[in-house]
């Protein structure tokens, strides 16, 4: 818990200059949110509390916009993030299938995280890259016509 | 802008990939360098060209419009020296001769009229230049010069234009319901929050021709009198927000947007917001909440966005492709735009076509076209010759219709009253091997997952609808079941705040209406007519069939599959989870799925 309470005390840093870039306004929350969100993998405690100082508003005001959003997360993330897309077209052309295997291949429900840290499965709404479904994103990799075989392949090209 | 005097334009689309585009594409420079033809021929990447059955990779040549297919890298010098140097024809590698005729640019069906989509493809959506050579912001300039601003809202008035988000409402008079709005600021936004699954014409229009979505707005916002803009795009589509952020810089640097557009004293500027992943923020109070950096929350209207929107200031908010027709509605008249389309209906609409269709992928069509013509012409038909089933319309807060009624005209009152909705356009076909009751208690998932939790009604009333549909897909449904389906989804239907949740029982009724058949299999049979829902099935090795190869007792995950080497093997039911990996493994469809 000590390491943890400081690798966050580090980042306040990090959070001031992002609210400097982006700005303090009411309007700026959301930007300012997700550049966090994608620069640490999360919003942590310390950077909500930090944030509350910086653009004056409630924690619990911060709190109840970063859950709203599927795109942040106050949870930490996996070294690597995968996103299936869970959304009709590629379920009709065989998702369920792919998302098994991939259940199956991490040992991981939707929404955990490995032990090892590796891995976050997520589900997502539609990537809107229909005509090539089932699609998997793996951090920025987007992964079309995806079968239940090559899930293992795919997963073996990451460390 | 620099000329050339022909453009390549080179399909990078998975397939054409595959079979060596790039590589296509690198040879054709080191070959057009090499012959000094390198200043004279502009090569583009694009999407997929033409017709998808073709063997690729696939290459286009303007302005003649010869469609080259099934080239390699090898073929390339000649190519250059028949077709660049001699200007004669490769016949061997000619697919189709295409005329490029205004708005039917390489349209391969003859069905598809394009209007919004006539600059994807074609232009260079990263260069403003491209855009003014196809009469870019020339409809922004004859607003400026000739028009008042109720001369604009009496041209898309006449041209009866209608918000393509799926309400269908009518453009114009949003425009004049937010000039008459008391204030001096005002805002102009544009939704570009494309959630809906399945949906992605938005994208492509953001991606391949983001000026004309600016030119709109920018006419938009002189029509009703905004000085400030906003794009909200969804974070998932990087590439749209990206170009659509390089498109307002090089407007800006051409004095398109900023003070004093065209030298006049019309000021208007633009600014893009991106979302963070929630489906409600699609609706257009939610969205509005979301920009001003809540939680997309949608909130009871009235009053309209109109009258108190973005920071309580009048607000007009419109789709994507709403806007992207706005500039040729002022360029060729309200007169050409009415001309095409329904009597209430006018113009064309894009759909993606997804699903068990040959086709999947971007289409434009007028009003009017029946769904048959889409699936059947457009489309190219079901998929693996299989039967179709169901066209899924509407995104997840449409409806399905089965073949009985796919001859109906496409627009936005024929499919409301068949029980599906236009939506924003995402089309989803379905073949024989579709369970649509595992359908509605998919999208039913999606709905209650996606429900903002605000109203009672939608929140609790979707989850409920999906407790019932999970029950009769793993078959504890009972007769009591399906009255309480429809009773609940009237209630959520009549009760719910915003389009969420009047929409959600949508695919739940329609699929009771259409297919009551499938439901009572179901309840009464516990059986699943499709072979979809894993509690009504059994996995079984067929004797004949089976080579005892093992591949199947190997991959199976809690060993429930046992027997002898080159021996017919055994599913021990009570341990098989119906994971259905065995099917998917076994080479001599020696599976079968009762």
């Amino acid at each position: 818990m000590t390491s943890d309470q400081n690798k966050d005390a580090q980042n306040l840093d990090d959070i001031r200059e992002v609210v400097e870039n982006i700005g303090s306004a009411r309007a700026d929350l959301i930007p300012v949110l997700q550049a966090i969100t994608n620069k640490f993998g999360y919003i942590s405690q310390p950077a909500i509390k930090e944030l509350s100082g910086l653009m004056n508003l409630p924690t619990k005001e911060i709190l109840s916009v970063a859950t709203f959003y599927r795109m942040l997360s106050t949870q930490p993330r996996g070294k690597h993030v995968i996103q299936f897309c869970e959304s009709a077209p590629c379920h009709v052309v065989g998702g369920r299938e792919v998302f098994l295997a991939l259940q199956e291949a991490l040992n991981l429900e939707p929404g955990q995280t490995s032990p090892d840290n590796k891995w976050t499965l997520l589900t997502t709404s539609c990537l809107g890259v229909c005509g090539v479904g089932p699609v998997i994103l793996i951090d920025t990799d987007m992964y079309g016509n995806v079968t239940p075989e090559q899930v293992k392949i795919i997963l073996s090209r990451y460390d | 802008m620099a000329f050339y005097r022909s453009t390549v334009l080179v399909s990078v689309d998975p397939v054409c990939v595959e079979k060596g585009a790039y590589e296509l594409i690198t040879s054709l420079q080191d070959e057009l360098i090499k012959q000094g033809l390198i200043d004279e021929v502009q090569i583009l990447e694009t999407t997929r060209i033409g017709d998808p059955q073709l063997l690729g990779p696939d290459l286009m040549i303007y302005p003649e419009g010869t469609h080259y297919t099934n080239l390699t890298y090898y073929d390339i010098p000649r190519l250059v020296e028949e077709h660049f140097i001699k200007g004669r024809i490769l016949k061997q590698y000619e697919a189709v001769m295409i005329d490029s005729i205004d708005e039917e640019l390489s349209a391969p069906k003859t069905k598809e009229i394009r209007v919004v989509l006539r600059n994807i493809g074609v232009i260079d959506p990263r260069n403003i230049e491209d855009y003014f050579a196809y009469d870019g912001y020339m409809a922004l300039g004859k607003v400026l010069s000739e028009m008042s601003p109720d001369d604009v809202i009496q041209e898309i008035l006449d041209a009866k234009l209608r918000g393509r988000g799926g309400a269908g409402f009518p453009t114009g008079l949003k425009w004049r319901f937010a000039k008459q709005a008391e204030g001096d600021i005002k805002y102009i936004v544009c939704n570009a929050d494309e959630g809906d699954p399945g949906a992605f014409m938005n994208r492509r229009v953001l991606e391949g021709d983001p000026h004309s979505v600016i030119e709109g707005m920018i006419i938009a916002a002189y029509a009703v009198g905004a000085r400030q803009g906003y794009i909200y795009c969804r974070a998932e589509y990087p590439i749209a927000v990206s170009t659509v952020n390089l498109a307002i810089k090089q407007a800006r640097s051409f004095g398109l947007l900023g003070k004093n557009i065209m030298g006049t004293d019309f000021s208007f500027d633009l600014e893009v917001r991106v979302g963070a992943g929630a489906f409600v923020c699609g609706e257009e109070t939610a969205l509005l909440a979301s920009i001003e950096g809540k939680r997309g929350e949608p909130r009871a209207r009235p009053p309209f966005p109109a009258v108190k929107g973005l920071w309580g200031k009048p607000t007009n908010i419109n789709n994507v492709e709403t806007y992207a027709n706005v500039p040729q509605i002022i360029l060729k008249g309200a007169e050409w735009f009415s001309s095409m389309g329904t009597e209430k209906s006018k113009g064309t609409k894009t759909f993606a076509l997804a699903g068990d269709v040959k086709n999947t992928g971007l289409i434009e069509v007028p009003f009017g076209i029946s769904l048959r013509d889409i699936i059947f012409d457009v489309g190219g038909g079901i998929k693996g010759d299989k039967k179709f089933k169901a066209i899924q319309t509407g995104g997840p807060m449409g409806g399905c219709l089965p073949e009985s009624l796919i001859d109906l005209p496409v627009d936005y009152e024929t499919l409301g009253q068949a029980g599906s909705i236009m939506g924003s356009g995402g089309m989803i076909v379905m073949d024989e091997d579709t369970c649509m009751v595992d359908i509605a208690r998919f999208f039913m998932e999606f709905t209650q997952d996606e429900s903002c939790g605000k109203c009672v009604p939608c929140r609790v009333g979707t989850h409920r609808l999906l407790e019932i549909l999970e029950g009769i897909c793993e078959g504890r449904g009972t007769e009591e079941d399906l009255v309480e389906l429809q009773e609940l989804s009237e209630q959520i239907r009549q009760n719910s705040l915003c389009g969420l949740g009047q929409g959600a029982p949508n695919p739940v009724v329609s699929t009771l209406t259409h297919f009551m058949d499938e439901y009572k299999a179901h309840i009464y049979e516990k059986r699943c007519p499709a072979k979809v829902c894993r509690s009504l099935i059994t996995f079984e090795i067929l004797d004949g069939p089976c080579t005892g190869c093992t591949v199947c007792a190997r991959n199976c995950p809690v060993t429930a599959i046992s027997g002898e080497r080159k021996e017919t093997h055994v599913i021990d039911q009570d341990i098989c989870i119906k994971c259905g990996i065995c099917y998917q493994v076994c080479q001599f469809d020696a599976i079968r799925i009762t």
